[in-house]
Parts: C-alpha cells; structure tokens; sequence
C-alpha cells in the first residue's frame, strides 16, 4: 500500500483501565480525491478511527501500535504542537449532530471565520470574503444575511450546511464525516450527500466518511471498509462489495439492509453464526497479537 | 372499509404559538394537523410516513389520547373517545398502548426488567404474564433480573414491545422504534413485530420516517405533509403508484444500497 493521502497502518488501540483492544491492527489506505466508507455496527470502532486521526480519542483508550501518515508524514511521531499544526492546516471534520456542533451564543459568520483567523492566520476581510464564498458553494441564498444569524435561526439542513461549508473553507486535503446525516430526514440526507460529494470532486479532497448505512456509502463511496469489534473484516471498492461481499459479515449486513425495490427478499438479521465465526476471528488474532508499547 | 377498528374523522389538532404570543390577549394557534381522517382496519398494519415536522408524532399521541384533539372524532371500536373523561378512559388504555422511539428514557434505569413489564399489569414479577411477554419478544427469562443498561438498544427496544404486549392491547402505536438501531436489530426488530402482529391478532400504527422500513410491515400507508395527508394507499401501490409530488420526492431520496445508479 503506498500514495494514499491517509494511510493508516496497523493501528491497535486499547481501554486504559482492562487493556482490551477497541482497535485491532486497523489498515486503511484513502487516496486523494476519493471517498471511503466505514462502515460497522454500533460499537465497532468506526467513529474511533475517525477521531484518531484528529488526535481527539477519548481519555479512556490509548493507541498502542500503528502508524496514521498524512502526507507521508507519522501523525503519532509528530509533537503535540506539530501535529496539531499539521491537522489544522490539513483537515477538517464534518460532525454528526449540526446543532451541538455549533455554538448557540455565537453569530454564524464568526464560527466560520474564526478558525481561519485563529489558526491559519488568515485576515478578518479575507476570511469573510471566504465564508461568503463557500456559503455560496453550499447554496445558501442571502449568504450575507445567514452570517448575521445564530443557529437557533436555522432549520436542521442548513446547519449542517454550513458545518460542510466550513469544513471545506480553507481547502483541506482530508477530511473526516462522522455519520453527518442521521439526524436528517431522507429528502434532506438527499441533498446533503449530493452536496458532500460534489464538493469533494470539485476539490479533490480525500474523505473518510463514517456511517452504519450501506445504502448511503452504494451512492457516493468509491471504496469501504467494513469494521467489526475494530477490526477491518473486509476493505473493497464499491462496485465488488455489492456484487458480493467476499466475507460472511459483509455479506449478512447486505442483507440486512432493506431494498424498497425488492419487496418479496425478507429482511434478515445478522446469524449468530456469522456473529459467533467473526468474533472466533477476532479472538484468534488477539491471541496471537502482541503488545508492543 | 368494514371492519375498522379505529375511525378518525376531521382530526385538527392545534397548539398555542408561545413564541409568538403578544403582551396581552391570547397567543396566536399553530396548526399541527389539519382534518385528518382515515381508518385502521383490524389486525392491520397502518405507516405513518413524514418528514420531521410533519406531524407524524403528535398523531400518534393523539391516537393514544396523550394529546387533546381541538376538532374532530376518534372513534374506537365502535366508540366515541374524543370526549371521555381520564376516568371513563381508563379501561380503554390498556387496550390502546404506545411504544417509544428511544428504549433508554422510556425505560426506567432503576427498575430490572421484570418490573419494568410488571408494572402496568400491577403485578409482580414473578407473574406468569411477564415471564410470557418475555417469550413473545425472543428474550430469555433470566433478563427479568437485569437492569436496562445491561442490555443492547435492540434488546432494549424488545423490552419496550413485552411491556406493551403484556397488557393484551388490541391497538398499539409504534413511534420510529427502529430508528436508532443498526441494520441488523432493525431487521430483528421488524420481523418480530410483524409475527406478533401475526400470532396476537394486533392492529399496529406504525410511525416512521424510512420508507423503506415501512415496506416490510405495513398493508395501508398514510404520508403527511406539514400537517396534512397527502396520500392514503395500500404499501404496494404507494411504490409502484405515487400519486402525490411529495411522496415521489421521498422514494427518490432512499439510498438503495445499488452502486450503479450513483448520485
């Protein structure tokens, strides 16, 4: 594996407290200008992944081994200052929830700007000629105005819009979408995505996107990696997962999901067998993983 | 329309507009539903199918009378209940029950599961009926003993289920109980409410946002739209037939887990 934009190789995290392992040899590898999937259940470490890279995992866990290059360079080598200049200047997140994600007390215009001035260094006038433009790159009408607003203001959809415009407002070459539709209704999710995904061709940004939906990463992923008890059970592109997943897991979350268009194929639960094999996985390669930090 | 076993004709609901009430004199009235009316036949599954806002949740309430109607009649089998009092509607309830959409605050964290189920039926735990309900979701007995926060969110939502199954509704409203599951408790979930629905001979209300969800349970299927039905049809027509822009709009907006048609 070599080129990726991200490449994470072999990251293994642990709980503090009884040192079992969240993350289990993690390998991912994102090119520039395309999108990847994570995709797993709840608990299977895929939003662990994503805050890993940004160096923001909770207290509680401790990466152990492994490497996250960005650009060549080994984000877990880097000083505390150094990597953080390094995230900054290189990344940014689309959050999952638009209205936590956004100070209630504080004008739109500045939770745009402020992260450019602040940490970029960026002039006041050119940060909001900035804003102004990629708040018309995610169609808001009356840019000017939205700025003057707080989000109290705002409808769900536009939030999140402008959580999208300003995670793309100082050109980032990655960045991480922790499942930033769930909270949507279905003809917004629509848009959004559509807008995430436009966005990301026109840029040519490399982006992590994080869901549990499959139906989501089939309409604009390129590639995926299918997360089980943290560990990468199956990483493909698109096109050949859905033609049939190559592991049993991927193949029961499949069915799992429901198609409208197939109304007679039942829906079917993952099978404790499936669920029983993939953890004897797991357990199999803990017993032969060994601790080297 | 023969044998339905409930009726609701003209429903408006409205509330008052704090926000926007003035100094003096009442505040202006938001109008959440607007002359609603349509039937649930027995042992049928109705969708509820709308965007946030839409309305979806306050009818659902309405129907298990937690909300008052402003206009309009619910009768139910064969009974006006717009109108009765809490009293006169007291034997009612655990005829009509309501399931929540998140199993962690509709469960009590202090309370083990047994008493949880136990608790509407003013039983103890140890009565055979709790021990049944729990066979009726999957869940084995022992869970009785154990606390909500023990259990996955699938588990959780089953629990949700026995409390409401246990008191032999006829009517239950479920309001988005798959909505915070993954794919695969989602499908356990589903089947198992419409083998319930099945074998206990239940009339289901079925509100959900995810058309694709309603696909699998549902026989009729109303979709709202700021407060009003835009479209009332049997599940299978609703797919291949939309008559309403709104609906069309919906289906179009499912992520069908196909690649080949990208957007």
């Amino acid at each position: 594996m070599s080129g990726g934009y991200l490449t994470i190789r072999n990251l293994s995290a642990v709980l503090r407290d009884t040192g079992e392992r969240v993350l289990r040899s993690v390998d991912i590898d994102l090119q520039p200008g395309t999108i990847r999937g994570l995709v797993g259940e709840s608990g299977a470490g895929k939003s662990m992944i994503g805050k890993a890279v940004l160096g923001v995992l909770p207290k509680a866990l401790k990466v152990v081994e492994g490497e996250i290059l960005i650009d060549g360079q080994d984000l877990l080598k880097l000083k505390d200052a150094d990597r953080r200049r390094l995230i900054g200047a290189s990344t940014a997140l689309i959050p999952q929830d638009p209205l936590t994600a956004l100070n209630p007390s504080h004008r739109i215009g500045p939770q745009i700007t402020n992260r450019l001035v602040d940490i970029l260094g960026w002039t006041r006038r050119a940060a909001e000629v900035r804003a102004l433009e990629v708040l018309e790159e995610v169609q808001i009408a009356d840019a000017a105005r939205v700025m003057r607003q707080y989000p109290h203001e705002l409808s769900g959809g536009m939030r999140q819009r402008i959580l999208i415009a300003s995670a793309f407002a100082a050109e980032p070459k990655l960045i991480i979408a922790d499942e930033p539709t769930t909270a949507l209704d279905v003809t917004v999710q629509k848009q959004i995505l559509k807008l995430i995904s436009n966005l990301q061709a026109r840029h040519g940004t490399a982006l992590l996107f994080v869901t549990h939906d499959l139906g989501v990463v089939a309409k604009i992923c390129d590639s995926l990696s299918v997360l089980y008890g943290g560990k990468v059970v199956e990483d493909t592109d698109v096109a050949s997962f859905f033609n049939g997943p190559h592991h049993a897991y991927g193949r029961a979350l499949l069915a799992a999901t429901p198609r409208h268009t197939d109304p007679d194929a039942s829906l079917l639960p993952v099978p404790d067998d499936v669920i029983a094999a993939v953890r004897a996985e797991l357990g199999e390669a803990d017993r032969q993983w060994v601790r080297h930090d | 329309m023969t044998d339905a076993l409930y009726r609701i004709e003209g429903l408006r609901v409205e509330v008052a507009d704090q926000t926007r009430k003035p100094l003096f004199g009442a505040a202006p009235r938001l109008r959440i539903l607007d002359d609603i009316s349509f039937s649930i036949e027995r042992r049928s599954v109705l969708g509820i199918v709308g965007g946030s806002g839409s309305g979806k949740t306050t009818l659902g309430r309405t129907l298990v009378r937690l909300v008052e109607p402003t206009a309009g009649t619910l009768i139910f089998d064969g009974q006006d209940v717009t109108q009765l009092s809490d009293d006169a509607m007291r034997p009612l309830r655990q005829r009509i029950q309501l399931i929540f959409q998140d199993p962690m605050s509709a469960l009590n964290p202090r309370l083990t599961i047994g008493r949880i189920i136990a608790a509407p039926l003013r039983a103890k735990t140890s009565d055979p009926r709790v021990a049944a309900a729990l066979d009726n979701v999957g869940l084995p007995r022992g869970f009785a003993g154990r606390y909500p926060h023990e259990l996955s969110g699938g588990q959780r939502q089953r629990v949700g289920i026995a409390r409401a199954i246990a008191l032999r509704p006829d009517f239950i409203v479920a309001d988005e109980i798959v909505s915070g599951l993954d794919v695969s408790s989602q499908a356990q979930v589903l089947t198992l409410l419409a083998n319930l629905v099945k074998d206990l001979g239940l009339t289901l209300a079925f509100i959900s946002h995810d058309l694709s969800v309603i696909r699998r349970l549902c026989d009729r299927v109303i979709v709202l739209q700021k407060g009003k039905i835009v479209e009332d049809q049997p599940v299978a027509d609703l797919f291949t037939s939309p008559s309403h822009e709104y609906t069309r709009q919906l289906l179009n907006s499912i992520p069908e887990p196909d690649p080949s048609q990208r957007w």
